[in-house]
């Protein structure tokens, strides 16, 4: 059985475990699927200003999101450590794609020349850690939902924001990827 | 508060051995080179939708006791949704991360991710002070 979780999972398998969160998190407590919310409810807790986007109760709303956000990093530890996660074998177009824009071979989750605390100074390595974070924190909370809320849940309750939102994050990262990465990766570092 | 933890470490075990996390497969989505996270999304929002159904026809309510509901998005002035979905979608590539994968990563020992979860917390944070200028 552990032999079997430590290959790596099929999407058949990912695609619904991922969906069946969803009817979980309604039984459980009339919660619905999404992470962000975690974002808005750290700021309520830890410096929420005058802003009034961060005046509601986030104990009472938002402390489950922070407690599954928690388990979402344990959920990481606990693949990587036993089960075999941790790589990805990305198509051969992709990878000679990213070797032409200077990224080595893949290994492991992410590339070291971008996701490491010495390319922070490095110009591409801050867009892409800083920025790209800025951006995720602020566009998931202007578009009201991230991936999980928006693409997953607001889909699935065929919310027509959600996919109003989805198509905006397909413009946003078709635009970055094939535009914005280039010159990231090939200007000057 | 239990079955948010297990349902969360649930979660990020399946992003992490479905590779959701990896920058890799976001650009490989991004590029049109695999259906690997298009399957996966697609799947999961079929499964997602069908569980709703039979949630809201037979469980209607939740072991909380509150009644089951899934409030609807209002649209407003419609601008939200594209502009903030658009500049999500540029950090998604950015980053090769949404939310939930940002904290699947620092669990799986990329620590550098704390970084770019602290910047997601200060776009949250100047979202936060402007909104009454932004127009939703």
């Amino acid at each position: 059985m552990l032999e079997l979780l430590r290959q790596p999972w099929p999407w058949w398998v990912a695609g619904p475990a991922i969906g069946l969160t969803v009817p979980f998190l309604l039984v459980v407590g009339n919660r619905m699927l999404g992470i962000s919310g975690t974002l808005r409810a750290a700021c309520a807790a830890v410096a929420p200003g005058r802003a009034e986007y961060f005046r509601f109760d986030w104990r009472r709303a938002g402390a489950w999101n922070l407690v599954f956000a928690l388990g979402v990093g344990l959920g990481g530890f606990i693949a990587v450590a036993f089960l075999g996660g941790g790589e990805a074998t990305i198509s051969a177009a992709t990878q000679a794609d990213l070797a032409a824009l200077g990224l080595g071979p893949a290994q492991g989750l992410v590339p070291s020349e971008l996701f490491s605390w010495a390319s922070l100074i490095t110009v591409p390595g801050f867009v892409a850690l800083v920025l790209g974070g800025f951006l995720v924190g602020f566009g998931a909370s202007y578009a009201g939902g991230c991936t999980s809320g928006h693409a997953i849940m607001g889909l699935a309750d065929f919310q027509l924001p959600s996919l109003v939102a989805v198509i905006g994050f397909f413009v946003g990262g078709l635009a970055v990827t094939w535009f914005v990465l280039p010159l990231l990766l090939g200007g000057p570092a | 508060m239990i079955a948010y933890l297990l349902a969360g470490t649930w979660f990020g075990i399946v992003l992490t051995k479905a590779e959701i996390i990896s920058w890799y497969r976001i650009q490989e989505m991004f590029r049109f080179q695999s259906l690997h996270m298009y399957l996966i999304i697609g799947s999961a929002v079929v499964v997602a939708a069908v569980a709703l159904r039979l949630v809201r026809r037979y469980a209607p309510t939740a072991l909380s006791g509150e009644r089951i509901e899934v409030p609807s998005k209002s649209w407003g002035r419609g601008v939200r949704y594209p502009v903030g979905g658009v500049l999500f979608g540029a950090g998604w590539a950015l980053t090769g991360a949404c939310p939930g994968p940002l904290y699947a990563l620092v669990g799986s020992g990329v620590t550098v991710v704390l970084v770019v979860i602290f910047a997601a917390l200060l776009g949250t944070w100047s979202y936060g002070h402007l909104r009454p200028r932004l127009p939703h």
